[in-house]
């Protein structure tokens, strides 16, 4: 350890009853370095960072600031020694503005002065190029602009070190570029950031020093520039997993799903969805790119029928009964069948399925209280005879699961919050697979996953586009899209801005069909 | 603030609170076990401030209501309603539906089997007419339950104030039958109401109104209801997640209306059992709180009927308990109150301690139990 070490994490461990989250973890992170923490899921990332942000208290282990040994037991010891974390959920007050978001909490005697607080504010912005308005509520921002507030705010308690959860999973390439220029400005003002992240792309782009863990075990500390993202994924997964992602070409394409002139009002009355047409193919995964909250959502549950719909149609083709996965292709030949103003049973019957994945993974799709074979039945539990549940199917089905797709969870009666996030996501993937569906639409299936989690779910889709099964993935990740889907539906503010296809088009392109109407916004 | 930090440094927090992950099923009881070992400790001190030997009290109020046979049946009356009340509720709460108006829906029941026993006494016989007062009050009861669900699922109310202001008018009716139309003629002129004809009245089984039979169906019925069937099972998905329930296609509303039925069918029942076995009238202490005590059952029990049996059967001898020490040892009825409190206070929050536990400085590993 030199003079110019900031942090100095020695032997930490935390453990949450049998489970040991942190194993002796070491760190190091100098003065005005960029540390990217990698690691798969559950590797324990932020459980450490919780630790050096006071929300967590060590088992035991040493941590040193600025060469002082430290004791941190709250959010506010960490605050006072100018550590200060971003979190994946931002913790603002939407109905107030920037600056009295960033004022928040903090001990100071007498009257707001709200006009010395925007001038800092201003000061602090410009230092470090962000862009944000004081006086601007945070209902009226955008995901990056409340990403902003919060960085601000802990520059503006006078942090040193920053720490961030990843920041880049809600933003688009273009607003992921604005951030790292900014985390730049800040490490060549001396700042130590330390961002926790899947991304190895942002890793070789960003940091100067990689940390990896793997399953709460330390297991170094690169160079960034010394290495390389196959180095790299070795460390993380402790065996080599190749990048690619496989697409194999579906022996035929055949018309399931054909949407037209659809439109939708959100919950909040606002028009989520404005005359979207588009057509799904049997033996396709059709990608469906945005930017959150461009109408995804929307468009998903209206096929599903859990959103109502104000105009349009959803026509579904069903596959003819003698065509098969074998290649044996008889063209549909039945009129399409009106999936407007059918119930979520009804649609689920024909053949629809939804395996909804939101921003919390336990929220819709699963029971998180309940346990492997009582989420098995959740769309099922109706189809046996009698007013009792029949429990034995969905055991079955639970036990050939966790078998097929390596589930790994104490049993089939554990409880799936129990379950760590890839193993959550394979459970409800599995589920809407076993039904069979013809179409499949997922929405965020990886999120938050680690790599090896990631290829499982992919090769899963893979295997139901080659069934012939129209699969519609929502997804985050441009790279993953681009690799994996045929073709790619763009949305952006509610409306298709472009379809394109998979195997040719390139990032940028996609980039910015969905920024086309919002561009204007995020520039004023 | 650096001073603070300095201070700070290198010690850690006195006490933390941890959650736990797992507790055994035999730890989690001796945690409750000890909780009512210190509420009665507890108890014994207020007891000799007061000048009175705790042992002699204590052996009083459990020989008070479980020492004569007297004694036992007295209990197990002030238990089958409670009881009843809490299997009412399970399912409600199992929905996260806060139905604390089991207390208007016992009334509600009472009233409508009132209603049988005062006008068709006299052209019934004695079975039908109790199977026509059983259902009357079960449906008595399950409209009153259906009405706060009804709203809830149709525009959103909050059903925790709707379920508590339907108490009071169901007991402002109750009033209003008493002073007015249903008021015994025959009588004193006390604004009562007349006390019903033999054959409205439930016989008696081992020395106790059949109320406790009915109850103690229920207790396997709902038992069953709750884990083997497919309603039960909508119940519980509801209950963890709306979300879920609207996504897997279950109708939300049709299983909350469904589900308040139930409830309030079954208070309804209990407010049958209370008038026709226990009380043989109606009156303004029919459901006398048990609505509310149902609640601190219920929860206690973790919303398993088998266990409410004995959360109620305890409650029970507490109370009577407590009344033979007013008796007996004039102990005013506020003490008697204020050990049942501790008790209960004892009970609940010891849940606490079966979820987390505290470490304690410099203990951090080796405390894991």
């Amino acid at each position: 350890m030199d003079a110019n070490t900031a942090i100095r994490l020695k032997d930490i461990t935390k453990t949450f009853g049998p489970v040991v989250a942190n194993d002796k973890i070491s760190l190091e992170v100098d003065r005005g370095e960029i540390l990217a923490l990698l690691g798969e899921n559950g590797s324990g990332k932020t459980t450490l960072m919780n630790m050096l942000s006071g929300i967590y208290f060590p088992d035991a282990g040493q941590i040193w600031v600025d060469g002082r040994e430290v004791t941190i037991r709250s959010p506010r010891d960490a605050f006072e020694l100018g550590i200060g974390m971003i979190h994946q959920h931002f913790k603002l007050v939407d109905v107030l503005t920037a600056a009295e978001n960033i004022v928040l909490g903090l001990d100071q005697k007498g009257r707001l002065d709200r006009k010395k607080v925007a001038r800092e504010v201003r000061a602090i912005s410009e230092k470090y190029g962000f862009d944000i308005d004081p006086d601007q509520k945070i209902y009226n921002m955008s995901v990056s602009q409340k990403q902003t507030v919060e960085i601000v705010k802990v520059l503006y308690r006078g942090a040193n070190i920053l720490i961030l959860d990843e920041p880049t999973a809600v933003l688009t390439p273009q607003e992921t570029e604005k951030l790292f220029a900014v985390l730049r400005n800040m490490k060549a003002d001396g700042k130590s950031i330390i961002i926790i992240t899947h991304k190895l792309n942002e890793v070789m782009a960003i940091s100067d020093k990689v940390a990896v863990l793997r399953k709460g075990k330390y297991i170094g500390t690169v160079n960034t520039a010394e290495t390389n993202p196959q180095a790299l994924t070795d460390m993380m997964v402790g065996h080599a997993v190749t990048l690619d992602i496989d697409r194999p070409m579906a022996k035929y394409h055949d018309l399931r799903l054909e949407v037209k002139g659809l439109n939708c009002r959100g919950s909040d009355g606002v028009k989520a969805l404005t005359d979207v047409s588009f057509t799904a193919m049997g033996g396709e995964i059709l990608g469906i790119a945005g930017v959150a909250g461009s109408g995804q959502k929307e468009l998903l549950e209206a096929i599903a029928g859990l959103q109502k719909v104000e105009s349009g149609h959803i026509f579904y083709y069903p596959p003819h009964p003698k065509s098969d996965i074998a290649g044996n292709h008889v063209p549909v030949d039945k009129a399409g069948e009106e999936l407007v103003g059918k119930n979520p049973t009804q649609i689920q019957k024909i053949g629809v399925s939804l395996a909804f994945v939101p921003e919390d993974r336990l929220g819709m799709g699963l029971v998180a209280s309940m346990d492997m074979v009582d989420n098995m039945m959740l769309k099922t539990y109706k189809e046996s005879k009698g007013p009792l549940v029949d429990r034995k199917t969905p055991r079955a089905l639970a036990e050939k699961l966790i078998e097929e797709l390596e589930i790994v969870t104490p049993g089939v009666s554990t409880p799936v919050r129990k379950l760590s996030g890839g193993n959550v996501q394979k459970v409800l993937v599995g589920r809407e697979i076993a039904s069979s569906p013809t179409v499949l639409m997922t929405a965020y299936p990886v999120r938050g996953l680690d790599i090896n989690s990631s290829y499982t779910i992919y090769r899963l889709l893979n295997e139901q586009k080659m069934k012939g099964v129209a699969v519609l993935l929502v997804g985050e990740d441009l790279d993953v899209l681009l690799e994996l889907c045929d073709r790619i539906v763009v949305l952006c503010g509610g409306r298709v801005t472009g379809v394109v296809d998979a195997r040719t088009a390139t990032k940028d392109q996609v980039g910015l069909l969905m920024t086309q109407s919002a561009g204007k916004e995020a520039e004023a | 603030m650096a001073a603070q930090v300095k201070a700070a440094e290198h010690r850690e927090p006195l006490v933390r609170i941890a959650k736990r992950t797992d507790i055994s099923r035999g730890k989690s009881w001796a945690i409750r076990a000890a909780a009512i070992v210190l509420a009665l400790l507890l108890g014994a001190l207020i007891m000799l401030l007061l000048g009175h030997n705790p042992f002699l009290v204590y052996a009083d109020m459990v020989r008070g209501s479980l020492g004569t046979q007297i004694g036992r049946r007295e209990t197990v009356k002030i238990a089958v309603p409670l009881l009843g009340a809490a299997v009412a509720i399970a399912p409600a709460f199992m929905m996260k539906f806060w139905n604390i108006g089991a207390e208007g829906q016992i009334l509600a029941g009472g009233i409508a089997a009132t209603y049988f026993a005062l006008f068709w006494a006299d052209t019934l016989p004695r079975v039908p007419l109790l199977i026509v007062m059983f259902l009357a009050a079960a449906i008595a009861g399950a409209l009153w339950g259906l009405i706060p669900a009804f709203f809830k699922a149709k525009w959103g109310t909050n059903e925790t104030l709707f379920t508590l202001m339907l108490n009071y008018i169901a007991l402002g009716i109750e009033q209003y039958l008493q002073n007015g139309p249903w008021k015994d003629t025959k009588g004193t002129g006390f604004p009562i109401i007349a006390q019903f004809a033999s054959n409205a009245r439930l016989p008696k089984v081992l020395g106790v109104h059949a109320g406790w039979i009915i109850v103690l169906i229920f207790v396997v019925l709902m038992f069953l209801y709750l884990r083997y069937t497919k309603q039960g099972y909508e119940i519980a998905v509801v209950g963890e997640s709306e979300a879920t329930a609207r996504y897997s296609g279950m109708s939300v509303p049709k299983i909350v209306m469904r589900t308040m039925c139930i409830s309030g069918a079954i208070a309804g029942i209990v407010g049958f059992t209370v008038v026709s076995g226990a009380d043989y009238t109606l009156n303004a202490n029919t459901a006398g709180g048990v609505g509310f005590t149902a609640i601190t059952v219920a929860w206690l029990a973790g919303l398993n009927p088998i266990i409410m049996v004995f959360i109620a059967a305890f409650l029970a001898i507490l109370t009577k308990g407590s009344g033979t020490i007013q008796t007996n040892f004039s102990i005013p009825a506020s003490v008697a109150d204020v050990l049942t409190g501790i008790i209960l206070f004892a009970m609940l929050g010891c849940e606490f301690f079966i979820r987390y536990r505290l470490i304690f400085r410099g203990k951090g590993e080796h405390s894991n139990g």
